[in-house]
């Protein structure tokens, strides 16, 4: 089993009209098996309301499945005795930057969850610079978090949730409310994260360029997942992504559109450098039969 | 009715330190363009869009509406506010009303119109933003994400500006709902003919709709130009922390190994056929030498 | 205007004052309040003057910091001492209109604006050389005693400490949703109280929704980092008396017993001149 299991799990809310009558039922997460070994870099797409952001908040115990099961670290999230473990096991990064910062110097912040672990003093301090100096926010330490631009925040977020020294780290949309100079810092120090320090990367994201580098990406669509595979394999079915009105990266759009003239050009291009190389294949094969 | 923007400069205090936001900006915005605004953060693209309709007062230089100076004594500047509409970031968190359609009559109402004509202006706006006649009663709250950005939308456009601009309209939206807004966007300009000026840090987003672009770093304007040529500087652009579109870099890569094509691209459609041509120009190469 | 107000505000400076314990900072402030009002006569204020100066000078702030917290008040600070100048009745000095000015009231508005003064520059060398989390870990543990008496000390000191991480942040909304409700042609100024009252509806509504919604996503985060309120936390800050701080609270009260000798002083120097 991986450090993250997911079975057969389902998550119903129940709507309620302004007097508290039930209204309906929706179904936020619906029959979704995932299996996440350690170490590994795992993205999951989708549009706001497919239920992506839920499937986050089963996988560190803020909420519960309505049916099925969900180990983290081999440990059930419905056990009460477990809750604080998992909570550290896999840490997460929510969307706003603004609202998960607690310590108003970025030091403080990042000692706040180690602090509530119970951890020594002496041993956070040393678990907090190390934690900055993975992210590269290690000269902002005394900062007040409001002076920081939204990448660097969200940096000083990542650090906090390094600093509990989890296997795993869940992210939110981290960058949705980022510009691209923030968007790219973030990106790099997650993947820092999973190169260096081999922790779990669990990526929710709809940036399509975000996702190139994971080992594994799952679509979701009204709670259910639609597509899954590395990336190459999801990118492959652009129609699919357009479908669902999902971004592909430029490159393999114009792939794609070049194949569906006739260009004999593989499924899945990733890199411009794929692109050309395709291109050259198609030239070369082109002068061979000229001189044929 | 243009808006020309004369040697405006704008500097604030900070802890101390006075910033200047805004360095000696030199702009004509004429009637009917659409006009993309692009910086990163900090570079003061939003500073400026919010001194076109006097939210901000120029530290120096002067703003001319319709010919008028906008800090003129006897000039109305609450009409200027009507006249040049403003949707700041996130909109949605603008919205009060219990419901949408009494929130879209807001601005109308402060213009003091009659209520039928606020009533009326409020309808045409939320038709232009597009919003399904089901949800003009219902709580904004209860919106999607995408829809309640429409209604704060329509709740500017009821005021009937004659310049329509929109502080990055697509921030936190989904892909799905930001080409909506866009397409929307782009619709209702050819529809009304307003001028459109849309504030964005995505190349990507703005280079697909409008037909200039003002590039903003360090309080200045660094480029504007038509988009094609904007993006020709895809290096100096890179270095203040933007890019040209993806498809610019690819029509890069192949040039520098020996493809015909040429860079000036910023569409995919425009790419595909950039090297189509290409082929069709090797493969007539091909024959003639076989 | 609103970032104006330097009330509250962590001035980031390394200063024998900022080093301090907060618990020292917090007490040394209080009693430097007191003194304000015990103290008697110029030469006990040019004391507190002097003992005020020293300290602006080795908190490496600068001076212009705490007159812009001075600023936001000086309003009232104006009406106090307008009010006092002319409504002390006394020994008139100059009359203005149907206004007397008398001494009394000179003497008593000229005090007051020296002791207002100094204690919002007292309190704000407080603020800018203490973080405000440094403050409330102070304030928990000076109140520590109180959880005996199930006195929610710790969630009191987290409520504070929470209230001014977002108060910038929440200005700054405030600013933002004002400007965005102008754009929409609003008007926050004319009309009667009642009309302005009901003007503000559409500038608070969207900032109580934005604060419930900001408090919801913090409390999610801070679960998410494992808080479940003050047991088993240990502290990354924790906080110890150290020689300097005994030292600090001994000039404090030095400073206390050097201002009020120095009243006394004044009061009895004429009959000491007479005798001698």
């Amino acid at each position: 089993m991986g450090i993250i299991k997911v079975k057969d799990l389902i998550y119903e809310y129940i709507r309620r009209d302004e007097e508290g009558n039930v209204e309906g039922i929706t179904t936020a997460v619906d029959d979704v098996n995932l299996d996440i070994s350690q170490g590994d870099f795992v993205a999951i797409l989708g549009h706001n309301g497919s239920g992506k952001s839920t499937l986050a908040k089963h996988l560190n115990a803020i909420l519960y499945p309505t049916e099925g099961t969900v180990w983290v670290d081999g440990k059930d999230t419905q056990k009460d005795e477990y809750i604080w473990e998992i909570r550290q096991t896999a840490g997460m990064v929510f969307q706003n930057p603004d609202n998960q910062i607690i310590g108003q110097i970025v030091e403080e912040d990042v000692g706040f969850g180690p602090e509530n672990m119970g951890v020594p003093t002496k041993e956070i301090w040393e678990r907090v610079d190390e934690s900055l100096k993975e992210v590269g926010m290690y000269e902002f330490r005394h900062y007040s978090p409001n002076k920081l631009s939204g990448g660097q925040k969200q940096r000083v977020s990542i650090a906090g949730v390094i600093a509990m020294h989890p296997k795993c780290i869940i992210l939110d949309e981290p960058t949705a409310m980022l510009d691209p100079k923030g968007r790219r810092e973030v990106i790099r120090a997650v993947r820092a994260l999973n190169d260096v320090e081999r922790i779990t990367v669990i990526l929710i994201t709809h940036y399509m360029e975000e996702v190139i580098y994971a080992d594994r990406v799952y679509v979701m669509d009204k709670g259910k997942i639609t597509l899954q595979g590395t990336p190459r394999e999801v990118f492959s079915e652009v129609e699919r992504l357009k479908e669902l009105r999902l971004d592909v990266p430029q490159v393999t759009e114009l792939a794609y559109e070049l194949r569906q003239d006739g260009f004999p050009i593989p499924k899945g291009i990733l890199t411009k450098e794929e692109l050309r190389e395709a291109l050259d294949a198609c030239a070369g094969r082109m002068s061979e039969k000229a001189r044929e | 009715m243009p808006i020309i923007i004369d040697k405006v400069s704008y500097v604030y205090e900070d802890t101390g330190m006075s910033v200047r936001a805004l360095d000696n900006i030199n702009l004509v915005i004429p009637d009917g363009q659409f006009i993309g605004i692009i910086g990163h953060t900090g570079s003061g693209k939003s500073t400026l869009v919010q001194h076109l309709n006097g939210l901000i007062k120029a530290t120096s230089g002067n703003i001319y509406f319709n010919g008028e100076d906008i800090y003129a004594d006897d000039f109305d500047r609450k009409k200027l506010r009507s006249k040049v509409g403003l949707v700041f970031q996130y909109p949605e968190h603008q919205l009060f009303e219990t419901d949408v359609f009494t929130d879209v009559c807001f601005g109308p109402k402060n213009l003091g119109l009659s209520k039928k004509e606020v009533e009326l202006r409020a309808y045409q706006a939320l038709k232009l933003v597009g919003l399904p006649d089901e949800y003009f009663y219902q709580s904004p709250f209860d919106l999607s994400g995408g829809q309640k950005r429409r209604v704060a939308i329509a709740g500017v456009l009821a005021m009937k500006p004659q310049v329509l601009v929109l502080d990055e309209p697509t921030a936190g939206l989904d892909p799905k709902g930001r080409d909506e807004i866009l397409d929307q966007i782009s619709k209702l300009k050819r529809e009304t003919g307003m001028t459109v000026i849309l504030v964005s840090h995505s190349m990507d987003d703005v280079a697909r709709y409008v037909d200039r672009i003002i590039v903003m770093n360090k309080g200045s304007v660094m480029y504007d130009d038509v988009p094609r040529q904007v993006f020709r500087h895809y290096a100096e652009l890179e270095k203040i922390g933007l890019a040209a579109p993806q498809v610019t870099y690819i029509m890069k890569e192949l040039q520098e190994h020996g493809y015909d094509v040429s860079d000036d691209v910023t569409t995919i459609d425009e790419a595909k056929e950039e090297i189509e041509r290409c082929f069709t120009r090797l493969a007539a190469a091909g024959k003639e030498k076989g | 205007m609103l970032r104006d107000i330097t009330l509250g505000q962590y001035y980031q400076a390394d200063s024998i004052i900022h080093r301090l314990d907060p618990r020292v900072k917090l007490g040394s402030t209080i009693l430097f309040i007191i003194s304000l009002f015990v103290f008697d006569g110029a030469a006990a204020y040019a004391v507190a003057a002097v003992f005020l100066a020293i300290v602006i000078k080795l908190s490496k702030v600068p001076f212009r910091f705490m007159v812009k917290g001075m600023k936001a008040i000086a309003f009232l600070l104006l009406i106090t001492v307008v009010f006092n100048l002319f409504l002390t009745p006394g020994e008139p000095l100059a009359a203005v209109w149907r206004l007397t000015i008398t001494k009394e009231g000179l003497q008593l508005s000229v005090l007051l604006a020296i002791r207002l003064s100094f204690l919002i520059i007292g309190s704000s060398i407080m603020t800018l050389t203490t973080t405000p989390n440094q403050l409330t870990d102070g304030l928990e543990k000076m109140l520590g005693p109180l959880k005996k008496v199930k006195v929610p000390v710790h969630e009191i000191a987290m409520m504070m400490s929470i209230a001014l991480r977002f108060i910038p942040i929440l200005m700054e909304e405030t600013d933002k949703i004002m400007k965005a409700q102008l754009a929409r042609c609003a008007d926050f100024e004319s009309g009667n109280i009642i009309k302005k009252a009901k003007s503000l509806v559409p500038l608070l509504v969207p900032l109580f929704i934005s604060a419930f919604r900001r408090a919801n996503d913090l409390a999610m985060a801070m679960e998410a980092r494992c808080y479940r309120g003050g047991e088993h936390r240990t502290k990354m800050k924790p906080l110890h008396y150290a020689r300097k701080d005994f030292i600090a609270y001994a000039v404090v009260l030095c400073y206390l017993a050097i201002g009020v000798a120095a009243g006394h002083l004044q009061a009895i120097l004429p009959e000491i001149m007479k005798i001698a």
